[in-house]
């Protein structure tokens, strides 16, 4: 790291309003949002609160090589910190190049203002030059987005921004200033509370409800807990090991929601999904009660609706009373935070000592038991040909499991998940909902500046890191020691096993041809690089990478190139339909 | 089936769009929709017409209370309500073709607001299955031009929503 993160003062409410030009109110209201990072690029619109961000040292600026890196960095700088992320990006062609991260972050909840600049007001709607309708832009892929047009409404935006960001269900929230906004002058202060009569995300769970969800669960002969990011965004981590384990019933995460339960327990059945495990995804076409917790039933993981959980009666818990019942009938709902939510069943079940019959889990476990006897996640070694699983399962086992994994979206995404087994929330950063390739890189170096002590490991794939390898300049600047690992396989690997599946092996488009030497070009960057070949080169190749601990590190690993990932089960067939090996 | 549902929002620059662009990107129908600023200036009040099933439309109320700017939403069609609408048309009116238009007029309540020598132009309000029926009374061929504003609604009884 280049230097360590100072500690802030924060001044809060001042007696005495000063004086203040615009750019000095933005880098103000930062400092008193406690905001100690901000990832960016500048620009003609920006270049009042560069100068401003220059003449101080309380919020550092990071300054990446595109504008998706910077909000992609953000965003994990807030996955891996639980704090809101900050980007800052100029008008036009920067405010577009950040609409894919903050789509990304959109898809997954997660809370991030993104400051960017305007052409003057007066031009605005005349096609200036780096003129684009920004709010316009992103209006579909904000929780909410503000054009600040008098220098009087910015303090209080700046901190509304923030409310809204972090509340509720968390989301990115944009602040788009004209650049004349942050020449004029105003004065400043900063005000504690933020009062929005529209918006009042709901916090306690309805206590009649909460009853009734745990009464129904305890009445369960084959209960299944099934959580996703909403655990993970509320912190509420603790409360649900304690509940899963009070009712002793098993758990399976989503992919957005690994970490929040110990993968390593015995109660842990695996992901659920598309490319779940055989028995996550048994338990949930077998349970009777189903209990979900801060997940959507989003389509990767229910797969045909009419066919899901067909046994199940639903308990819900979720911030997003919209979440509920839009794509599965539910019999319970709560809305609520989730950790506000579980506190309160937890200590219901304590005082109650409500139960599920101990016989009837038995009979469950022991029918999971047989769904895990299937080894579906099981993999034929081979002698010659590096497997892209043995590569994760030995990163898994030469961190000791600790490392913050960040990846990228593919096959090796899926890998990662499956086999990297998260204990700890925080420490799994992937674009699940959107999908979005060149993630990886840049979220490892937000994961890094949120934890610089840390390992940071990208799970990547030779044709995702191409899509923001431009990063590794920045890790050079800031001498961010971040580990990639490239599962190169010369194909975009999940649309060639989709072509093989469901295109008969017409693979369009999918080999990815004229490569790069990676180990060349991580060294034009000043960087490491190290190539493993063979099955033997694996483990020496991840022990020198560990072994440099401030350096960057590109490891690009040859592993066979038609690998499939297994279990899957085809798009729009029943979530018991799986392809296994 | 038809619902009108009546959003009370913040009266900023944007709000309209974040309506709209909300049922377009969810593929919601609308089929009408009015607004203007209420008594209190700083809310709007939004009168959207439109149809679903019954989990579009709680999806549809949801979506519309999760936006920030959005005060309250409310399903009118779920309690007694009045509807009106108001629509102005302008006719060709010749001959014996003018005594037939003002009386037809004047069966469905409709005031002339604009004569020519050729023309008529009527101003009639009422829900919109009235303003539907005035059309087909009329010989299509003698219909200039229509102009509908869309419902608007009110809850019966004294209180608001």
């Amino acid at each position: 790291m280049a230097a360590p993160h100072e500690t802030l003062d924060r001044p809060g409410p001042q007696p005495h309003p000063e004086e203040m030009t615009g750019a000095e109110i933005v880098v103000r209201a930062l400092r008193d949002e406690g905001v100690e990072l901000v990832f960016g690029y500048p620009g003609g619109a920006v270049l009042y609160i560069y100068d401003e961000l220059d003449k101080q040292e309380a919020v550092r600026h990071i300054l990446v090589r595109h504008e998706q890196a910077a909000v992609h960095a953000a965003d994990a700088y807030a996955r891996a910190s639980g704090r809101v992320g900050v980007a800052l990006v100029t008008s036009g062609p920067g405010a577009t190049n950040a609409v894919t991260g903050i789509a990304t972050a959109y898809m997954d909840s997660i809370p991030l203002v993104i400051i960017t600049g305007q052409v003057p007001v007066a031009l605005i709607g005349n096609d200036a030059f780096q003129e684009v309708d920004t709010v316009g832009i992103t209006r579909p892929c904000t929780k909410h987005n503000f054009l600040v047009r008098d220098i009087r409404d910015l303090a209080s935006t700046i901190r509304k921004a923030f409310f809204i960001a972090a509340s509720g269900r968390p989301g990115p929230v944009l602040v788009d200033i004209p650049k004349d906004v942050t020449a004029k002058r105003c004065t400043y202060q900063y005000s504690e509370k933020v009062h929005l009569r529209s918006y009042r995300p709901t916090v306690r769970g309805h206590s009649g409800q909460v009853r009734k969800a745990l009464q129904l669960i305890a009445s369960a002969e084959r209960p299944l807990f099934y959580t996703g990011g909403g655990i993970v965004l509320a912190n509420a981590s603790e409360d649900l090991v304690r509940m899963v384990r009070h009712f002793g019933a098993p758990v399976t995460n989503t992919l957005m929601g690994l970490g929040a339960y110990p993968a390593s327990d015995r109660q842990f059945v695996g992901m659920l999904g598309m490319h779940g495990t055989y028995e996550a995804n048994m338990a949930v076409q077998h349970c009777d009660v189903l209990v979900a917790l801060g997940a959507r039933f989003d389509d990767r993981v229910t797969g045909n609706l009419s066919h899901f959980a067909p046994h199940a009666r639903i308990v819900h818990v979720d911030v997003d009373p919209s979440s509920i019942s839009k794509n599965v009938k539910v019999d319970i709902p709560i809305v609520g935070d989730l950790r506000s939510v579980l506190a309160e069943m937890n200590e219901v079940v304590l005082e109650s000592g409500m139960r599920c019959d101990p016989a009837a889990l038995e009979r469950w476990w022991a029918q999971i038991g047989e769904w895990r006897a299937r080894h579906c996640l099981h993999y034929e070694m081979d002698e010659n040909v590096i497997k892209p699983q043995f590569v994760v399962q030995k990163l898994h086992e030469l961190t000791g499991g600790g490392a913050i994994v960040t990846s990228d979206v593919g096959q090796h995404q899926m890998w990662a998940a499956q086999f990297y087994g998260f204990d700890r929330p925080r420490r799994w950063i992937n674009s699940g909902g959107l999908g979005t390739m060149g993630f990886g890189l840049p979220a490892a170096m937000g994961a890094q500046m949120a934890e610089p002590d840390s390992t940071v490991v990208c799970i990547t794939g030779e044709g995702s890191i191409q899509m923001n390898i431009q990063e590794l300049s920045t890790c050079a600047q800031y001498r961010l020691p971040v580990k990639i690992a490239c599962l190169n396989n010369h194909y975009l690997g999940m649309v060639r096993q989709w072509q093989e599946f469901f295109y008969e092996n017409r693979y369009a488009m999918s080999y990815v041809d004229a490569l790069p030497d990676f180990v060349r070009l991580a060294e034009a960057y000043g960087h490491v690089g190290l190539r493993a070949e063979r099955p033997s080169e694996v483990e020496p190749v991840i022990r020198e990478a560990l072994r440099l601990k401030d350096r960057t590190v590109f490891m690009d690993f040859h592993v066979d190139r038609t690998e499939n990932v297994y279990p899957m089960v085809p798009a729009g067939a029943a979530l018991s339909d799986m392809i296994l090996v | 089936m038809r619902h009108i549902i009546s959003v009370l929002l913040e009266n900023e620059a944007g709000a309209l769009s974040r309506v709209a662009g909300l049922f377009s990107a969810r593929g919601y129908n609308i089929e009408a929709m009015t607004v203007a600023p209420t008594h209190d200036l700083s809310v709007s009040r939004m009168t959207i017409l439109t149809q679903g099933s019954e989990e579009i439309m709680e999806q549809v109320l949801k979506q519309l209370n999760k936006l920030v700017e959005v005060i309250r939403v409310h399903d009118l069609t779920e309690g007694p309500h009045i509807e009106r609408e108001l629509m102005l048309v302008k006719v060709h009116a010749v001959g014996a073709d003018r005594e037939e238009v003002k009386r037809l007029s004047d069966i469905f309540r409709g005031r002339i607001i604009d004569v020519t020598d050729r023309s008529y132009t009527i101003e009639l309000t009422g829900t919109g299955e009235k303003l539907d029926a005035f059309l087909h009374a009329l010989d299509p061929g003698m219909v200039i031009e229509v102009v509908r504003s869309g419902a608007s609604a009110i809850g019966r009884g004294a209180k608001g929503i």
